[in-house]
């Protein structure tokens, strides 16, 4: 069982990676906010975060290059999501530290292999 | 763990999107160059689309993939958030919002006819269709019996979360797999950064997968890293020439853990390897619930039947001698009291959510009508019971109606009487006590009360010549059937008249009151129980009887001095120089025995209006958990409801309103005669 903090202004979509990764045995953290989500990451120590780049107060760019800046979360993986196809995001957002990302709009299967490609059991 | 269907879930938060949507548009309007409200519209759209092709909301996912590319050209500063355009993103947020609420009964046409406004607004040269995400690279022709593989990362992989290991599993995954680390990168020990990695790898892979597969496993690090892919022809032998001619110094076979040979390894950095231990199921960040409206109706009928018998544990308690039992029910009367507080809170939401609804009516209207409008609120994070909100919010959009429609003057009227062009609109809530007043106040002409009192008299309400005071005139607004308008405008005929909303508000054990001045302007003002299931009462006698009065409208208590007794034939009680009518709820109940010697005056009151009642004995303070009074009751009107005692007895709940009311009447009836 890993610990998955899931960072999105989006409820909807953090239900949806909970309700998919929840059974597969992880233990799911929801951020409404980058802000926030640094917050539950320092305290947490997750083993993956997932975050989203657009959201308020804290986006996701800043928020990776928040949590790269923290020597106790060193080589945490990040995945972000997006929703563009297009690869400027991506280099940015890689650029910024990310480790992967997964496309919106995904299938539970989709998530769940990129989250067993970063998280070992 | 709650197990929330995603698509509800959805439904639910793009429901709450569109309001923040609907606002920030709203907002461009009067802020045209506000780039945080483009945004906010812009990541509204983003979020509503990107969810939606999740939740298999296609049609919305493509719609809204037009609305955001065009809107696109308005955050890029290209394209300016003009009145037309920002009309037409309103009605395409209608559109996205009927998709998902009603996809069935929604027209495509519609849809495409708004795109085809908003491209007129944006002029962008894509053509209306949704792009196709391209996947699915060509598939390789020839199937090799394996690969050859040389990996070579950038340096700072390792702290961008990649663990080049865990890749070198996937790979094991994938078919026998004979991996060799290359060292000849690794730097001396002094000059070794451990969180970079040297090492490169040289990897024989026997397995029938495609090129894509082997590219899947790499596709986060494709672009930090030389990947040099080359079949393996049947066998290894037949291939001789190594990719990269290097002596292996460590070997890295197949049955072997990656870990172990990490340990051996001094080279290869191991940033990951305590972070099993310092896990911590911290559950900070998680700071919202969403809990189905229904599971909290039942909670608090829970809390209500919790209430009741604490009160009869309370009773007995107090009946007896028993000081352990006395301390077990004042406990348990302390945490069903702050169970209750608990409960309702969570039932509490602001009433902004609703107040957001009306900002498009104002807008929608003042366009209609022509008459420029401005919509200012307040207090929109005050708290009102969840079920209130939701009736509150057909009452509200009537009296906003009526403000545009017959309050509010047209524009040439307001020139020649000297006022500024634009209408004001108040929408206000504030708390008052155990209330919360929410007042709608506009800056119109006020109420024309020689019209309303002609067309009362029509109405044979009011006998011709009758002296009547403005406020008492003004009242036959609320009656059933009663509209000054002299033509029927588009935006009344729906069926809700003044009438209703009184009922509405009344139903809510709420009132409603209104005040103009000629010439400048209405407001109504609406007084409202913070919740509907549990008041705060003051349990009183009258003859055998026990009844509840509502604490808040209880302002003060008196005692009946014999010689307001006296006074019969005129019920009116001096209050420090004020006089307040009573009622004598013993006459009013019809209460046969004789009555206590010291009666008490509750003097309640409800807008401006004080009425004493007169009582046997005031019992004290009571928590009412409301019952409604059954269908066979509905006539009953002095009456709002009925609570359950803690001996098991039940015990009416006033309705103040209307004796404040009944005691208008009589007092008038006395003046009369």
């Amino acid at each position: 069982m890993a610990t998955i903090l899931t960072v999105d202004d989006s409820p909807s979509i953090r239900q949806m990676i909970k309700v998919v990764l929840g059974p597969a045995g992880h233990n799911v953290l929801e951020a409404g906010d980058g802000a926030q989500g640094l917050e539950t990451a320092k305290s947490a120590k997750p083993d993956l975060v997932i975050t989203d780049l657009n959201m308020p107060v804290m986006n996701g760019l800043e928020l990776i290059k928040a949590l790269r800046k923290q020597p106790s979360l060193l080589g945490l993986p990040i995945v972000f999501l997006t929703t563009e196809s297009n690869d400027a995001t991506k280099q940015e957002a890689k650029a910024a530290g990310a480790t992967g990302w997964i496309t919106k709009p995904f299938k539970p299967e989709q998530l769940l292999a990129v989250v067993s490609k970063l998280v070992r059991a | 763990m709650n197990s929330l269907d995603p698509a509800d879930v959805f439904r639910q938060e793009a429901s709450e999107l569109f309001e923040v949507l609907e606002g920030a548009l709203l907002d461009l309007t009067l802020r045209p160059d506000d780039r945080e409200l483009v945004d906010t519209a812009f990541r509204a759209l983003h979020t509503i689309k990107g969810s939606g092709a999740m939740f298999g909301f296609d049609k919305v996912a493509a719609f809204t993939h037009e609305f955001e590319t065009a809107f696109d050209l308005v955050r890029k500063g290209e394209v300016k958030p003009t009145k037309e355009l920002i009309s037409v993103a309103l009605s395409a947020k209608d559109f996205i919002r009927s998709l998902i609420e009603m996809p069935e009964s929604t027209d495509s046409i519609i849809g495409e006819a708004i795109l085809a406004e908003l491209q007129q607004f944006v002029k962008t040269d894509k053509p209306a269709a949704s792009p196709e995400i391209v996947s699915a690279p060509a598939a390789m022709e020839v199937q090799p019996a394996g690969w050859r593989l040389h990996l070579e990362f950038a340096s700072h992989i390792l702290c961008n979360g990649t663990n080049p290991l865990d890749l070198l599993d996937d790979l094991r995954k994938l078919g026998p797999c004979f991996a060799i680390a290359l060292t000849d990168g690794v730097p001396l020990l002094d000059d070794l950064e451990p969180e970079q990695c040297f090492l490169k790898w040289d990897i024989t892979l026997h397995s029938d997968c495609d090129k894509s597969v082997i590219d899947d496993v790499f596709m986060f690090v494709q672009d930090e890293m030389t990947l040099t892919l080359a079949p393996l022809v049947y066998s290894e032998d037949a291939v001789a020439t190594p990719l990269v001619p290097v002596l292996p110094d460590v070997m890295f076979c197949d049955g072997r853990s990656a870990s172990t040979a990490a340990e051996q390894s001094a080279a290869l950095p191991q940033p990951e390897v305590k972070r099993g231990e310092a896990r911590r199921t911290d559950d900070r960040g998680i700071a919202t619930v969403r809990v189905q409206a229904e599971r909290l109706d039942e909670l608090m009928d829970r809390v209500g039947e919790l209430v009741i018998a604490q009160a009869r544990l309370t009773q007995l308690a107090a009946a007896g001698d028993d000081l352990s039992i006395k301390m077990i029910a004042e406990e348990i009367e302390r945490l069903a009291s702050s169970l209750r507080d608990t409960t309702m809170g969570a039932r509490m939401v602001p009433i902004g959510s609703v107040f957001g609804r009306f900002r498009r009516l104002v807008h929608d209207l003042s366009l209609d009508l022509g008459k420029p409008v401005e919509f200012v609120t307040a207090g929109e994070d005050t708290e009102l019971d969840k079920t209130m909100i939701e009736s509150l919010a057909d009452p509200l959009v009537h009296l906003i109606r009526n403000a545009i429609d017959h309050g509010i003057e047209d524009t040439a009227t307001r020139e020649a009487a000297g006022k500024i062009e634009q209408g004001r609109i108040e929408l206000v809530a504030t708390h008052a006590g155990a209330q919360v007043l929410v007042t709608v106040t506009d800056n119109g002409a006020g109420l024309n009360t020689a019209r309303i009192r002609a067309k009362a008299e029509s109405l044979d309400l009011i006998a011709s010549g009758a002296i009547m005071s403005d406020y008492d005139i003004h009242q036959y607004l609320f009656h059933p059937g009663f509209s000054t308008a002299e033509k029927v405008s588009a935006l009344s005929g729906r069926g809700v008249g003044m009438d209703v909303v009184k009922r509405t508000i009344e139903a809510m054990r709420g009132t409603i009151d209104l005040s103009t001045t000629p010439g400048l302007g209405t407001k109504v003002t609406l007084r409202l129980p913070l919740t509907l299931a549990i008041i705060e009462g003051l349990l009183i006698r009258v003859g055998e009887g026990r009844y509840i009065v509502p604490l808040s409208a209880v302002e003060e208590c008196v005692e009946l001095t014999a010689a307001d007794e006296r006074s019969r034939g005129r019920h009116f009680l001096n209050v420090r120089g004020d006089l307040v009518p009573f009622l004598k709820l013993r006459d009013l109940f019809g209460t046969s025995d004789s009555s206590d010697m010291h009666q008490k005056i509750i003097i309640t009151s409800t807008g401006d209006t004080r009425v004493g009642l007169v009582v046997d004995q005031i019992i004290g303070n009571h928590q009412t958990v409301i019952k409604s009074l059954s269908k066979l009751h509905a006539d009953v009107t002095m009456f709002s409801g009925a609570t359950i005692l803690g001996d098991g007895s039940a015990a009416l709940i006033l309705d103040v309103v209307q004796l404040v009311a009944l005691a208008q009447a009589q007092s008038e009836k006395q003046q009369a005669a």
